[in-house]
């Protein structure tokens, strides 16, 4: 049932590979890597059931954790070309 | 019991698996950045929540399965802040949406192409 | 102080329910880890009712699994459009008009907005919600309508508290 799992994850995220690597903007690139992102935290956590240590949970947690980080990193450096330049705040109430 | 939990935990599995990888095929199929964010959305809410859910089944600790929810909670309160911020970074970039609707086969191109 | 001490306590329960060890060792350092998280968060004066929205937590029970079962139904709808050979999209940009009163309850109503797959919140200007539509038939109104109302209601509900 794992391997299953497992196998549909693999395959999926070898589609959104496909659509990293082929674009065609910077946007779907960001998409899909996102995309790859949350498909790892799940193969982490299915990984850990079939290799009989459910421990492998704490790592999912934290990469689903990092993986949302570096998408607003990336996607903040894209708008504004700068990581620190402007405060998250002010943005936030100019632009909603 | 354990037949029960076992064919609980399949169907489940079956499910989250169907979802991403229609999520997958959405993402490689569908024409603009914008309509491939439904496609990535359904990965990150139904694919990664019915996953995770039939995994609980078999975790045999309460640890584990609230450390399971956690991850599904995580994702679903993140995942749409994710999606608004890639949607607002393309519309600074002076991304217009594709609202013709009708799928350009130079910019989607079909899944066996590729 | 009141949310302070509820945010701390928040912390705790989730040190205990992640690390598994209650030797007094560990639960001396799951008690100093969560004070100085506290403390950060006091110095830099981000504890209020929009960080820590405590008054919200019945209303998000309830709220929850009817959001989940909504999101279900709409996957299975976009689903259908994906794997459907002809893949008959209609993507639209539709305006909605919600009825909260604080930025709390829109930042709830939008994200509700875009988990649902479908339909994804590209900008909020006060009470207009611009809405990025993969089916335009999909905005009919009365979905959003209801999501709005309950939306609405989970806000009015912790007004009071």
């Amino acid at each position: 049932m794992f391997a299953v799992a497992a196998g549909a994850l693999l395959l999926a995220m070898g589609m959104a590979m496909i659509r990293a690597l082929r674009g065609p903007t910077v946007y779907d690139r960001v998409l899909a890597l996102n995309n790859l992102g949350t498909k790892t935290v799940l193969l982490i956590a299915v990984a850990g059931f079939l290799t009989h240590r459910p421990d492998f949970t704490d790592l999912a947690l934290i990469y689903a954790l990092i993986n949302f980080i570096g998408t607003i990193a990336v996607l903040k450096y894209f708008e504004y070309g700068d990581l620190g330049a402007e405060s998250p705040r002010t943005v936030a109430t100019e632009d909603m | 019991m354990t037949a029960l939990l076992d064919g609980v935990s399949w169907l489940f599995i079956l499910g989250g698996a169907f979802f991403t990888l229609t999520g997958a095929l959405g993402i490689l199929r569908l024409p603009d950045v914008f309509t491939r964010m439904h496609a990535a959305g359904m990965t990150d809410t139904v694919g990664a929540g019915l996953l995770l859910v039939g995994l609980c089944f078999q975790a045999g600790d309460v640890f584990i399965v609230f450390r399971l929810l956690l991850i599904v909670a995580l994702l679903w309160f993140t995942s749409p802040i994710a999606t608004h911020a890639l949607a607002k970074a393309a519309l600074h970039g002076e991304m217009d949406p594709d609202l013709a609707g009708l799928s350009d086969p130079s910019r989607g191109g079909e899944p066996s192409t590729s | 102080m009141g949310r302070t001490i509820g945010l701390w306590i928040l912390l705790f329960a989730l040190w205990l329910a992640l690390s598994g060890h209650y030797t007094p060792l560990f639960l001396a350092f799951g008690v100093g880890t969560c004070s100085v998280a506290v403390y950060v968060a006091v110095r830099m004066e981000i504890l209020d009712r929009e960080s820590a929205p405590f008054h919200l937590s019945w209303g998000v029970v309830t709220y929850l699994p009817w959001l989940a079962w909504e999101v279900l139904k709409s996957n299975v709808q976009v689903a259908r459009i994906i794997l459907s050979p002809s893949l008959p999209i209609n993507p639209s940009m539709v305006h909605f008009k919600g009825s909260q009163k604080t930025d709390l309850g829109r930042f709830i109503y939008a994200n509700s907005i875009t988990l649902t797959p479908g339909t994804i919140t590209t900008g909020i200007d006060d009470d207009d919600f611009e809405v990025h539509a993969l089916i335009s038939d999909a905005v009919d109104g009365s979905e959003e309508n209801e999501m709005n109302r309950k939306v609405t209601a989970l806000e009015g509900a912790g007004a009071g508290h």
